[in-house]
């Protein structure tokens, strides 16, 4: 003990000090280090980040690499893994299907953002104020929720494009709200139930005695203990608009601006008849295992990043916080990745 | 018996709401339907028709009689939904909408309520036994197989199955509810047409979501498994095999039941492109169709269709779900999703 001794616990002086560069450090340790050393440590995490890295790779530097798809680049159904000039293959026209798979992923990525993101921000705060504010506006938010929760997604989202065919313009951004339009509503239920036990919580009380406004609560105390919920379902969503958007470009009711891996496989089935002759059927494939791959990568993700949110998976992996107790069993709770699907 | 009453009065606004939201889309949005028929007639009749003739045309065609003011046009357009009348077909040669839709009702109900049905079975059996072999190869392979076909979507499972069961093997037709030359009607043979035309839709919806029934299962039988109540009733020495059915599977299925709600929506959703990669003529079928042609009558019809069936499925859920499990009759427990 020092020489001053403490008379109470409030005179206390923390018995080591941080420097500002050691807070620092311990700030990105805890941070930023930590979580990517938990995801790092799954082996569902590493062949999920080698995966979206390959399709972020493919948005980004790929499209500066591979020339732009035209018709003739080669001749005419090419198969895949033929030749290494087209690996996987040509379609009917002539067109390198490498160059329309990789310049088909930006818009693709667009989409999923603008979409996962809308889902994510409404779901939130629709949940938020219906479970914090109860009432009138509980009763309101909840019963539009409900609405939008019975209504099949893809036949409204069918009927908005049909319906808007005359104005919808291709861009992927708006394609991308189209196909999230009523996905935010199972989110908000979720966050309402969990702000509905929040809220009684005795740190959330101690706020709002303190008299701090009520945004600042519900954006301080209260959202930091969603963020499960919206991460798990900004992935689901992301999933969603990949599923929606290739479905609705090959059934050929959405319009569209550039090529799209539907949109592939739409041209593949219309074009040459993928479906039932054989020299066509890469065509129709290659797209196809794009989807798939970035809908496994995206899965695994979800399944990783659950770990993420538990405390005590955290610390295990923080180093410049002192070890309390290494617990080496997996806490088996239920965590919204295996309550939501 | 409160909560019946609460959850029939939400499904019926529900309905109200989905014809509301019908009624918006085709009168009110800018560029929408009513809009482009209009534009349509102007332009084909070049000029010969009145204001008036035009206006009674998308009257009969969408029951919105668009030079009465707006609350009139509502009040005929949701009491005409409600009389079952909805609207007259452009494509099809001025058909009654219900005449064209109808038929293909049937066929469609047929398809999802299989799919889930066997599915949903498939899903939970397969998820029970990987829980009690927790750790086997067993477990660790069906859950690798189980996360593999649920990042499948259905669509692609579909085009595989019509590649090569359809058209290579010719095991299957690649179209069409049933043979031509079979009667419909309760005998042998037009069951068994409609069985093998309808086995590959109902392959593709049961292979991409068995999986997330076995996982959320597994995950599920798991947490049970771990109960204390559960090792009580082994101290009482019940046989096992009460043990699994009422202890672990009925506690372990009941959370996954408001999962059915969100299924059903998904189901009808899939069956539009389904029907049409496999040229099965039920709703979703049709709506494609319409939506091609620009027949939007047909086109909210199916909409207004394929909702309510939603609707209704979710509200027999809800409904039974308060009778399985007590503990819903006090309401609330819809949250626990």
């Amino acid at each position: 003990m020092s020489p001053t001794e403490a008379t109470s616990d409030f005179e206390a002086v923390s018995e080591t000090s941080l420097s500002k560069r050691e807070r620092y450090r311990q700030t990105l340790d805890e941070q930023v280090l930590a979580p990517l050393r938990i995801v790092w440590s799954d082996w569902r995490a590493r062949i999920a980040l080698f995966v979206l890295s390959i399709f972020l790779l493919m948005g980004t530097v790929g499209v500066m690499l591979v020339p732009e798809p035209s018709p003739n680049q080669g001749p005419a159904l090419v198969g895949a893994f033929r030749t290494l000039e087209h690996p996987f293959g040509t379609t009917y026209s002539g067109h390198s299907i490498l160059s329309q798979l990789v310049h088909a992923t930006p818009p693709m990525l667009k989409m999923i953002t603008a979409g996962a993101v809308f889902t994510v921000v409404l779901g939130t705060a629709i949940g938020t104020v219906s479970g914090y504010k109860g009432g009138a506006v509980d009763g309101v938010l909840m019963t539009l929720t409900d609405v939008a929760l019975t209504i099949p997604g893809l036949p409204l989202i069918i009927v908005l494009a049909g319906a808007l065919q005359g104005s919808l313009s291709g861009n992927p951004y708006v394609i991308g709200l189209l196909l999230s339009v009523n996905a935010w509503a199972g989110l908000a239920r979720a966050i309402r139930s969990q702000v509905l036990t929040l809220r009684d919580a005795e740190y959330v009380e101690a706020s709002r005695i303190l008299g701090v406004p009520t945004a600042e609560i519900i954006s301080k105390d209260i959202v930091p203990n969603l963020m499960p919920y919206v991460t798990m379902n900004f992935v689901q969503q992301a999933r969603a608009v990949i599923f929606g958007s290739v479905a609705l470009y090959f059934i050929g009711i959405l319009p569209y601006d550039s090529v799209n891996w539907g949109v592939m496989m739409n041209s593949a089935q219309s074009q040459a008849g993928a479906v039932s002759s054989p020299e066509a059927f890469h065509w129709l494939l290659v797209p196809m295992l794009a989807v798939v791959l970035l809908s496994l990568g995206l899965t695994l993700f979800a399944q990783a990043a659950d770990r993420l949110f538990n405390p005590r998976v955290r610390a295990r992996h923080t180093k410049t916080t002192p070890d309390e107790q290494h617990e080496d069993d997996e806490p088996d709770e239920p965590t919204p990745a295996r309550m939501i699907r | 018996m409160n909560y019946i009453v609460k959850r029939t009065a939400q499904a019926v606004f529900t309905v109200f709401a989905v014809i509301t939201l019908s009624f918006v889309i085709i009168r009110l949005l800018p560029g929408g339907p009513a809009d482009y028929l209009r534009a349509q007639l102007i332009q084909r009749s070049g000029g010969s028709l009145t204001q008036e003739q035009i206006n009674q045309r998308i009257a009969s065609q969408t029951n919105i009689a668009v030079d009465e003011p707006l609350y009139v046009q509502y009040v005929d357009y949701m009491a005409s939904i409600l009389r079952g009348d909805f609207g007259t077909s452009v494509w099809y040669s001025n058909e009654p909408v219900i005449a064209v839709l109808g038929p293909a009702i049937p066929w469609t109900v047929f398809l999802m309520a299989t799919s889930l049905f066997i599915a949903f079975v498939l899903g939970v059996t397969l998820g029970a036994f990987m829980a009690y072999r927790e750790g086997s190869g067993f477990d660790v392979g069906s859950t690798g197989v189980s996360l593999l076909t649920n990042s499948v979507p259905y669509y692609v499972i579909a085009l595989l199955l019509l590649t090569f069961l359809g058209y290579r093997m010719e095991l299957f037709p690649t179209g069409g509810q049933y043979a031509s030359e079979t009667t419909p009607g309760l005998n042998l043979e037009f069951v068994l047409s409609a069985l093998h035309h309808g086995a590959l839709p109902i392959l593709s919806l049961v292979l991409a979501s068995f999986g997330g029934w076995a996982l959320n299962m597994r995950g599920n039988s798991i947490r049970v498994l771990g109960e204390d109540y559960l090792r009580v009733a082994r101290l009482r020495g019940l046989p096992e095999r009460r043990i699994a059915l009422r202890y672990v599977g009925r506690n372990a299925i009941l959370p996954m039941y408001t999962g059915l709600l969100i299924a059903i929506g998904f189901m009808f959703g899939g069956s539009i492109i389904l029907e049409e990669i496999f040229a099965y003529p039920g709703v979703g079928y049709y709506m494609i169709q319409a939506i091609n042609a620009r027949d939007y009558p047909v086109m909210m019809g199916a909409f207004i269709l394929i909702t309510v069936a939603v609707t209704i499925g979710v509200f027999i859920a809800d409904v039974t779900y308060g009778w399985i499990d007590p503990r819903a009759e006090g309401g609330g427990t819809r949250e626990s999703y």
